[in-house]
């Protein structure tokens, strides 16, 4: 256990920030520190802190400080790791599936619509499958928006149409039909088992064989979704937490754009 | 009770007669119109169960039978107890048959009323005796270990197959928890129909089907007697089988129930007929049954902004507590809903959410409200959002609300891991414990924000529910007032199962229901 809020110990390792070895920071360049918790089904017990000793210095922790261990059941214990982390990655060398283009606010949105589209586009978008939440779509598309950020319904050169929840995709792509969407946007909240991806999945195929998907521009977004796992679903692009209507407006309007949708 | 915030009395009686009337109305219409779920459930009441070689409920084979010989209007009851009657054998017996083909209820020759109700009679009598004879079961528990006192800590557990789910459940109950509610897996409210048997696949959550409810009822005593406290079990009664469901739960002794039509109706896009009417008949057997019936108003939050629409949850909670007395149900058993989910940048926010539950508290003073952590808010910053759900559980004991589900600070990244739940219950037991008389020693000051804010939501909720009692709860509903969601008359889910009694449609279960609990 530590003995003392201040680290005596001394820091002989090179402290110049390397890219190409980048490492975790706690206080110090190239500390390594990390923290983390978990639990093991097992007892609490003097066994039981070296098993969560161990099992730490295998995810690559040197000198593992197990801070805290509590009881949660008989057989199982809860626990609380501090150490420094010894794995480098080459931070020069990653690639990323980024959205580039720099969000534009609601009314930059408007003016580059009317500006390089010349017509109200239209946005429909629900929460399809078997989900039942609406948050996320409700955050993008409801008037009032989200955390400041108000959503599409108030663009005034978007025509905005949100379904809302258990949409089946079949429902969903005969409105996109119906209403000549150009942008179709899901949200998927519920990812158990991965039904997000099925769902999604399917969406795409079911959008192809109705020859949507070269006419529409399409989004997906959820508290579990990357830019990157939409584009391997085969969307155009993904947008996780931290993402608003704006973001996803300009992306889609500059998509409209690019592709010469008029 | 003197008021702490000041609230306006004549202003709060004034509200609850608008709030009356609409229900009043309502029930008006409620009682014309049965539906194919109130008729399953009276084929569950009457003890038809199972399911035939390909799947279908025996309850629903009964009703999709009367559908088809335009029959509905009679009633299950008529019908069945015409055939018991007619051939002397059990509503199984005739389920079964009419599954093969065998016995066509339209056929059989009509029998006077009396002798039908005296075939069905004591089938209904024996439904009766084993649901009362759970509540005694309950009472009993609860006279050995004695309830709780203070807020009853309420928990998920929701991993979609029952085994799984009572292992979890037991931790949690052994950590503290006091209420376990299963989660039911997603898109269950759109069913026309109970799955049956023990469940081990569901998205999300667990399906409700009265083999789990009896797994799990069977292993929350079990840990109870080892802890010498009784753990209530919850599931929901909403969507498509209301009433049926709570059927099940009066029959494996369920103890809180999510019950809310107007839930279903703007966040399932169920038909508003259709849902209110099977409202009526869950609610009288969750009152039999000595259920506490959930509200969902919490959820009008999720959508609509919390501070903006708080006026909104008052109203129905109003609402929601003349449609529970119009089906007989205890104050006692009213767990009106409501959450905390005001926008953390705002200033005072905290203060508007003890405004908002003091007031709740005063004006349902028996009811044991039901009070929802913050989700809307919650952003995966777990630190934060520990310290979220500690102010959340601040309002909870400092206003005296009942039933607490435990925010989690993992909220919108997963379900629970086992140590999410211990460390929520930690939170909340170490602030209920050093502010467990805080309460007690405040006063909010005349003039105050709080008491400003109090007045204000209540002048709006007494005003809209005017506005209701004007044009009505269907048009009410059409017009967006809750949680900002628009829902037609004839839109939305199950409204082809909707039908208009007949002059000779009977419902013994309600009958007999509503003698025995509070008029």
């Amino acid at each position: 256990m530590s003995s003392g809020l201040y680290d005596m110990s001394a820091k002989d390792f090179d402290k110049t920030l390397d890219l190409t070895k980048l490492k975790p920071y706690g206080d110090t360049m190239n500390d390594g520190k990390v923290q983390l918790s978990f639990t093991l089904p097992v007892p609490n017990n003097d066994r039981g802190m070296e098993a969560a000793r161990l099992y730490s210095r295998k995810m690559g922790l040197e000198e593992p400080n197990v801070a805290y261990a509590r009881t949660l059941d008989k057989e199982f214990t809860f626990y609380v790791v501090y150490g420094s982390c010894s794995h480098t990655i080459d931070y020069t060398k990653i690639q990323i599936h980024a959205i580039e283009d720099v969000s534009m606010e609601m009314d930059e949105v408007d003016e580059y619509i009317k500006e390089h589209i010349g017509r109200k586009i239209v946005v429909l978008g629900a929460s399809t499958g078997t989900d039942a939440h609406t948050v996320g779509i409700d955050a993008i598309m409801n008037r009032k928006g989200f955390a400041g950020h108000y959503g599409l319904e108030r663009y005034e050169m978007i025509e905005a149409l949100n379904m809302g929840a258990q949409v089946p995709n079949e429902e969903f792509l005969a409105k996109a039909k119906e209403i000549n969407a150009d942008v179709l946007l899901v949200s998927q909240t519920v990812t158990q088992k991965n039904i997000h991806i099925i769902n999604l999945t399917e969406l795409i195929e079911l959008a192809e064989a109705e020859g949507l998907r070269a006419k529409c521009v399409m989004c997906c977004g959820g508290a579990r979704i990357t830019h990157e796992l939409a584009k391997e679903l085969g969307f155009d692009a993904g947008f996780g937490p931290g993402k608003f209507a704006n973001d996803v407006a300009t992306f889609c309007v500059k998509e409209m754009v690019r592709r010469g949708m008029k | 009770m003197e008021s702490k915030i000041g609230l306006n009395q004549e202003l709060v009686d004034q509200a609850r007669t608008s709030a009356a009337h609409v229900a009043e109305d309502t029930q008006r219409f409620i009682d014309r119109h049965t539906t194919v779920a109130v008729e399953r459930t009276v084929c569950r009441l009457l003890g038809i169960d199972g399911v035939n070689e390909v799947e279908v409920p025996m309850p629903n084979v009964v009703v999709d039978h009367l559908t088809a010989r335009d029959l509905l209007a009679d009633g299950a009851a008529l019908r069945l107890g015409n055939a018991m009657a007619e051939t002397g054998l059990s509503p199984q017996k005739i389920a079964e048959g009419i599954d093969r083909g065998e016995i066509d209820l339209a056929a059989l020759p009509m029998h006077p009323e009396e002798e039908i109700r005296a075939a069905i009679s004591p089938v209904v009598e024996a439904t009766l005796s084993r649901i009362r004879s759970n509540v005694a079961k309950r009472n009993e528990y609860l006279d050995c270990f004695g309830d709780k006192k203070g807020p009853y800590i309420y928990l998920i557990v929701a991993t979609g197959n029952i085994y799984e789910d009572i292992t979890q459940a037991k931790a949690a109950a052994k950590q503290g928890a006091d209420v376990i509610a299963v989660i039911r897996t997603t898109g269950q409210s759109l069913l026309d129909f109970v799955p049956f048997g023990a469940t081990t696949e569901g998205f999300g959550g667990t399906y409700a089907t009265q083999e789990n409810f009896r797994l799990m009822r069977a292993a929350l005593d079990e840990v109870g007697e080892e802890q010498h406290r009784y753990i209530r079990l919850c599931n929901y009664c909403s969507g498509l089988c209301m009433p049926e469901i709570a059927a099940m739960g009066a029959l494996e002794r369920l103890d809180v129930m999510l019950n809310d039509a107007l839930y279903g109706i703007l966040f399932r896009d169920i038909n508003m007929q259709r849902t209110i009417i099977d409202q009526y008949f869950s609610r009288v057997i969750n009152s039999f049954a000595g259920v506490i019936i959930n509200t969902g108003e919490d959820n009008y939050l999720t959508t609509a902004d919390a501070y903006e629409e708080a006026h909104t949850v008052l109203a129905s909670q109003f609402l929601n507590e003349q449609f529970a007395v119009q089906a007989g149900l205890p104050e006692e058993q009213m767990g009106l809903g409501h959450a905390f989910e005001m926008d953390p940048d705002l200033p005072n926010a905290f203060l508007y959410e003890l405004a908002q539950a003091q007031m709740a508290r005063e004006i349902f003073p028996k009811a044991p409200l039901k009070y929802m952590p913050p989700t809307k808010f919650m952003t995966g910053n777990i630190f934060r959002g520990h310290v979220q759900d500690a102010l959340f559980n601040m309002v909870t004991i400092l206003t005296n609300q009942k039933i607490h589900l435990l925010g989690m600070m993992t909220e919108a990244i997963h379900t629970p891991f086992m140590s999410d739940r211990a460390l929520a219950i930690e939170n909340a037991q170490y602030i209920f414990r050093t502010m467990a008389d805080l309460g007690n020693d405040i006063e909010f000051k005349e003039g105050g924000i709080i008491r400003t804010r109090a007045a204000e939501v209540l002048q709006k909720a007494a005003d809209l529910l005017a506005e209701i009692e004007r044009i009505g709860l269907f048009a009410t509903l059409e017009k967006g007032v809750f949680a900002d969601i628009k829902r037609p008359l004839d839109g939305g889910k199950g409204l082809d199962g909707v039908t208009k009694k007949s002059d000779r449609y009977f419902n013994p279960f309600i009958e007999e229901m509503r003698k025995e609990v509070r008029a």
